[in-house]
């Protein structure tokens, strides 16, 4: 499938000789949901604000829907809806008013039916007339969704969707991007909370320090760089690894009840037989074997922690 | 040209203008009856007449400019600054919109409030003295110059502003006085000899000058000068604003 977005080298320095890119380059398919994972401060915000025209790159090259965004960036922007990670809204409107006025900035010809909604998926519909200042901040949220989606964007960036914000919000926040991505909208979203990756992305980037370490699909990732771990557990307790178990590493949990083994998936030999053999021959007796993934969070902490001096 | 987005800035800002209906029709009135209580009533049972026209009638136009100058910069400026400050503006950067079709929507809704409050002035006043508009065209034509050219520098203005204190600066320290100065009250055959020509340095006087003239055909300065000027100040404005479009500045990180 071709990249419904292409970004290239791009490089931003902030006017204050921050270096907040290095050169980033990315191809997001056609309809695929992508994660980008970083700590803060590396760069997330700043390179969907400059794909979206809110900042100027100082190198590099996007390219929208096979338009490039600075020279042709009508056609670019008109594919784009942008959920801010900051709630930016006028408080004496409306929300009827901030919607249709979001709208009307793509150049779209007034549409209530399908502004309403936008509302009703988003479960605001009862508050249309309600000034902005008389909604909560998760309402306030919704708005600024229905906001990026007021004109039918084809491309949904989604800047930290989820800070801050009540279950049931999130819940609705889900269903909404499941169905976009039913109907073949694009998404990428920027998140700290490794699970809501792990279940809603097909790929995943790591950004930190403004450069993309990663990006891969998710769980080619997560076989890649799994770690996983053998939790063997005990029918009676003992109060220390045996010693001639030492040396591989094992840690004692609950209680003493069980050992656990860790391994990585990558390697030639996982160790996993001669680890059962010794255990048996060292006089302990299993009562039970289970193996447990490590989540994203594993990786990520381990990625980027990897990456720092 | 996206002019769907155009309008949708033009609704979004006169939005907030008729939120405050009520304030932006009375206070204008207020003002223009104080001021005739006071000039018209107290100085003007003093001064009968000026170049053979009633002093009540005399100081309509100026009154006008005053207003109409004052709310135009003071509308332009805190319409683009309040999404600067509040951080909607960039939704403006985002959007499919270019820099002329933001000023011309927050521009177009600035001068219209500004010719708005003109008009309310120009009848309160005339439930208070005679008025005859020997030029109604041209009266109209000076009206909406200036609306839309003060407009224009109250954009450059919130466009430049870094803070609230900034947004107040230079009306405050520029335009009042040039404007109280720009022969609002007096004509400037009043003046001595030596503030006669210092005047003529005062770009407000040939606006005041002009707009009189479309009342009563008397102008301190030749009409067609007074044109040339208001051209000149719009154009130049303009040009600033083309610039900032040009460069950015202030406008993108
Ligand atoms: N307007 C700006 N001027 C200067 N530095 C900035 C600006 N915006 C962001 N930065 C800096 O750029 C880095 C990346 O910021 P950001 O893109 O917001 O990171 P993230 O969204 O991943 O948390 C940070 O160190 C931040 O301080
Ligand atoms: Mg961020």
């Amino acid at each position: 499938m071709a990249a419904i977005l292409s970004v290239k080298d791009l490089k931003k320095t902030y006017a204050g000789g921050f270096e907040a890119l290095k050169g980033v380059t990315l191809d997001i398919e056609e309809g695929e949901i992508l994660a980008l994972l970083g700590p803060n401060g590396a760069g997330k915000t700043t390179l969907i604000s400059t794909v979206c025209g809110i900042v100027s790159p100082s190198a590099g090259s996007i390219t929208v829907g096979g338009h490039d965004a600075q020279v042709d960036y009508r056609a670019a922007r008109s594919l784009i809806g942008l959920v801010p990670q900051e709630i930016h809204l006028e408080p004496f409107e409306t929300v009827w008013n901030t919607i249709r006025f979001s709208r009307g900035l793509f150049g779209l010809r007034r549409d209530d039916a399908y502004l309403e909604d936008v509302l009703r998926k988003l479960s605001l519909l009862d508050k249309k007339n309600s000034r902005i200042m008389e909604l909560s901040g998760g309402m306030k949220r919704r708005v600024l969704i229905a906001k990026a989606l007021s004109h039918s964007p084809r491309i949904l960036f989604l800047d930290e969707p989820t800070a801050g914000v009540d279950v049931e919000l999130r819940k609705d926040m889900w269903e909404v991007v499941a169905q976009m991505k039913a109907d073949g909208v694009t998404i990428i979203l920027t998140t700290h909370y490794i699970e809501e990756a792990e279940a809603i992305a097909d790929r995943v980037g790591v950004i930190t320090g403004g450069e993309l370490l990663l990006v891969e699909d998710k769980d080619s990732l997560m076989a890649r760089m799994g770690q996983k771990q053998l939790e063997v557990q005990l029918s009676t307790a003992v109060d220390a690894v045996p010693a001639a178990l030492s040396h591989y590493s094992l840690q004692l949990a609950k209680d003493g009840n069980a050992l656990v083994y860790s391994y990585d998936t990558r390697a030639d030999r996982t160790g996993i037989t001669a680890l059962l053999n010794d255990v048996a021959e060292a006089g302990l007796v299993l009562a039970d074997v289970q193996t447990r993934q490590s989540s994203l969070e594993d990786i990520f902490v381990g990625l980027v922690k990897g990456d720092q001096p | 040209m996206n002019w769907v987005a155009v309008i949708s800035i033009y609704r979004f800002e006169m939005a907030r203008f008729f939120r405050t209906l009520a304030q932006s029709f009375f206070s204008p009135v207020l003002s223009t009856s104080l001021y005739f209580v006071v000039f018209g009533a107290a100085i003007g049972s003093r001064i009968q007449e000026v170049d053979g026209i009633a002093y009540g009638a005399f100081i309509v136009p100026g009154l006008i400019m005053l207003s109409v100058i004052t709310q135009a910069i003071s509308n332009a400026s805190f319409g683009i600054y309040f999404p600067k400050f509040i951080g909607t503006f960039s939704e403006l950067l985002s959007a499919p919109v270019n820099f002329l079709e933001i000023v011309m929507g927050y521009v177009g809704a600035a001068a219209t409030k500004a010719l708005f409050i003109g008009v309310v002035i120009l009848v309160t006043a005339s439930l208070f003295v005679d008025l005859t508009i020997a030029h109604p065209f041209a009266m109209l034509l000076f009206l909406v110059l200036t609306c839309l050219s003060f407009s224009l520098l109250g954009f450059i203005i919130g466009i430049w502003a870094g803070n609230f204190e900034q947004l107040q600066l230079v009306p405050l320290l520029v335009v009042t006085p040039l404007v109280f100065l720009g022969g609002s009250f007096y004509s400037i055959s009043m003046l001595p000899p030596i503030w006669q020509t210092i005047t003529l340095f005062n770009p407000v006087v040939y606006l005041i000058s002009g707009f009189r003239w479309a009342f009563f055909e008397n102008a301190d300065v030749p009409v067609g000068l007074s044109l040339l000027a208001i051209g000149g100040f719009t154009a130049f404005c303009l040009g600033v604003i083309w610039w900032i479009f040009k460069t950015g500045w202030r406008i993108r990180a």
